[in-house]
């Protein structure tokens, strides 16, 4: 009985590594599925915008203001989605503004992730009042609503796409603090992190090459979620007039700057909020498979 | 199962919880303060050629009005001598309209607290029938359903959601009015700052039926998030407490499945649920910044945004600084107050 058991034990295949098991879980969820390859398009479009948009993102062309999609009575091929009010491509306009949202959501999370990391580190390592101190700044700032705190923010710093960015990033950067925090104390109780400190690793060492590569998974899907309520937020502050500004062609400017033909040419309102909400739903969907995956335990 | 017996130390336990988290007050309301203090003093240039704007003023009268406002000061004797207006209830004027920051505050509050709570009420009324039934079938087409139209209400920019809304309600159906809280030609009385009461009993006929219409558009917009959030925790919840074993318990009883699922684990799933409508509550003061721009309703987030474009720096220090503070008080009462339904709370050590 003993060495059948033995035989079936060292005959059976190596198990799948983390990233292996982790895509397994994820391409079992249709919506993730989705998600990515939205996300795989977006980054695509972003990347191509040049070549393949039909018109300069920025051309005026003044002799066709307001020109509905292609579709509509009055529309033409040329201008396949239509103008906007001062004769601008929608398309082209649009396709450009994948690389802003991209942008604004990638240097948002490094920015917070980078931040968090450190001082949720920090922050679980030393423990005591360097830690009570740290958390309780961060219950502050998580007391504010995040865009009110966006807002003040910016109006310190100057409305601007490059403020928008700081201000959302220092907005998430709590969340990532926590996330790291948590999972720092869960692992630092563990025996390998014992067994390396015995070996006479330094702390650095400890805190970034033993520990943290452990805590990634909760982190990972922070930050997909992280990614498009950043694009959610700084399409906002653009909304508002405080993000990018025109004529950036970001989609929340873009909006703005569309709102008062709102009841008379519904393409310009439409089309940049789509656009908006097709990006974060993809980077949602991805993010809730991904938490799937990274974590069953968490499987709802 | 024995019977586990209430701890005797309950009470102080319940006291001790409460008292910690009511020594969060005064740090958090430090650092409210300290942001907004901070808002005016990091403004480029200095606050005199801020107030002044594009007039400009001379050498001799700058200085002398930095003197006077205390601006030649070090900073820290500046901050407590804004504390101490703060904590008097002096917030300064507006640079505009030259009145008292906390009295158009005051006049405002009450238009975002309606709108708040009436979108609070629309995402709890709508949210947990949806969350409850989708679990009760799972992985039906109502299922589904209700799954995808919240992630995607989660995932929606609320400032375009409006717009839509506009368009096609406002504008094609023309069923309702695009902008404010009630139609021109009424003229409530504001006794409680509330229009939908006070238009209620009101001798005008008809203004009841104008806020109701005003507010309908701005409430489905600000309740939207709430309500897709809401859904999804109604239901996971819920998912989680029909596995459990009293659940198959009730059900071998005998009982009525609508009494075992509204009774039995109705009860245990909305724990979750209840802290979670806490915590938005606190957010939607901020949703209601993007929502009252889109609809013009004349409520605090509306100011603040125009306070910021007019650079109206005393309203937008007292806006950030007042909302906050309620933001805060809200969430340490949600917090209070969960401790007494969920005592695993307070019984954690």
């Amino acid at each position: 009985m003993a060495t059948e058991t033995e035989r079936l034990v060292s005959s059976s295949p190596t198990p799948p590594g983390p990233i292996r098991e982790t895509w397994r879980y994820f391409r079992q969820n249709p919506g993730a599925v989705g998600g990515l390859i939205t996300i795989g398009i977006i980054i695509l479009l972003a990347i191509l915008a040049d070549a393949i948009s039909p018109h300069s993102p920025v051309a005026i062309h003044d002799d066709a203001f307001l020109r509905p999609p292609f579709w509509e009575e009055g529309g033409s091929l040329t201008y396949i989605l239509g103008t906007d009010a001062i004769g601008r491509d929608m398309l082209s306009r649009l396709i450009h503004g994948t690389r802003y949202s991209l942008l604004i959501g990638s240097v948002v999370v490094t920015i917070s992730l980078i931040g968090g990391v450190v001082v949720g580190l920090i922050a679980g390592f030393f423990r005591g009042a360097t830690e009570i101190l740290i958390m309780r700044f961060m219950d502050i700032v998580l007391t504010m609503p995040g865009l009110l705190l966006a807002i003040v923010i910016v109006a310190i710093l100057g409305p601007g796409i490059i403020n928008a960015v700081i201000s959302v990033a220092i907005v998430y950067l709590p969340f990532f603090v926590r996330v790291t925090r948590a999972a720092v104390i869960g692992e630092l109780v563990k025996d390998y992190v014992t067994a390396s400190r015995v070996n006479g690793a330094s702390t650095a060492r400890l805190m970034f090459l033993t520990i943290l590569p452990n805590c990634l998974a909760p982190l990972i899907v922070q930050a997909t979620l992280s990614f498009s309520a950043a694009i959610l937020d700084a399409a906002a502050l653009g909304f508002l007039g405080l993000g990018a500004q025109a004529p950036t062609p970001e989609w929340g400017t873009m909006l703005a700057d569309a709102r008062e033909f709102v009841l008379r040419a519904w393409w310009v309102v439409t089309l940049p909020g789509l656009a908006i909400l097709i990006t974060v739903l993809a980077f949602n969907l991805m993010g809730d498979g991904l938490r799937d995956a990274l974590d069953p335990r968490l499987k709802r | 199962m024995a019977q586990v017996a209430p701890p005797a130390d309950c009470k102080k336990q319940m006291l001790r919880f409460i008292f910690t988290r009511l020594t969060l007050i005064i740090p958090t309301f430090i650092g409210i303060t300290l942001l907004a203090f901070l808002l005016v003093h990091s403004v480029p240039g200095d606050p005199i050629e801020v107030m002044a704007g594009e007039r400009g003023v001379s050498a001799a009268r700058h200085a002398q009005l930095l003197h006077d406002y205390g601006f030649d000061r070090p900073l820290y004797i500046q901050y407590l001598v804004y504390i101490e207006h703060v904590v008097s209830g002096d917030l300064g004027l507006s640079l505009i309209t030259h009145s008292p920051v906390i009295e158009e505050f005051r006049q405002l509050f009450p238009a975002t607290i309606e709108l708040s709570l009436s979108a609070m009420l629309f995402a709890i009324l709508l949210g947990l029938p949806a969350g409850i039934i989708a679990a009760v079938r799972r992985n039906s087409i109502f299922d589904h359903g209700v799954m995808g139209v919240s992630l995607t209400g989660y995932s929606m920019p609320i400032f375009w959601w409006g717009l839509l809304l506009i368009i096609f309600f406002s504008n094609t159906l023309d069923w309702t009015p695009v902008s404010g809280r009630i139609g021109a030609e009424y003229d409530v009385e504001p006794v409680t700052g509330f229009l939908l009461i006070d238009s209620l009993f009101s001798d005008d006929e008809g203004a009841f039926a104008s806020a109701v219409s005003h507010l309908i558009l701005p409430m489905v917009v600000l309740g939207t998030i709430p309500l897709a959030v809401i859904a999804r925790m109604t239901r996971s919840s819920m998912l989680e407490v029909l596995g459990e074993d009293y659940i198959r318990t009730a059900r071998a009883k005998g009982l009525a499945p609508i009494w075992v699922i509204c009774v039995h684990a109705l009860r245990n799933a909305l724990i979750p649920v209840v802290t979670v409508i806490g915590l938005y509550i606190g957010s939607l003061f901020a949703g209601a910044i993007l929502t009252e721009t889109i609809f013009s309703w004349p409520g605090v987030g509306k100011w603040l945004v125009e306070a910021i474009n007019r650079r109206d720096y005393p309203v937008l220090q007292g806006g950030v600084m007042l909302i906050g503070t309620v933001v805060m008080i809200v969430n340490l009462t949600v917090d209070v107050l969960y401790g007494f339904i969920n005592p695993r709370i307070r019984h954690t050590r």
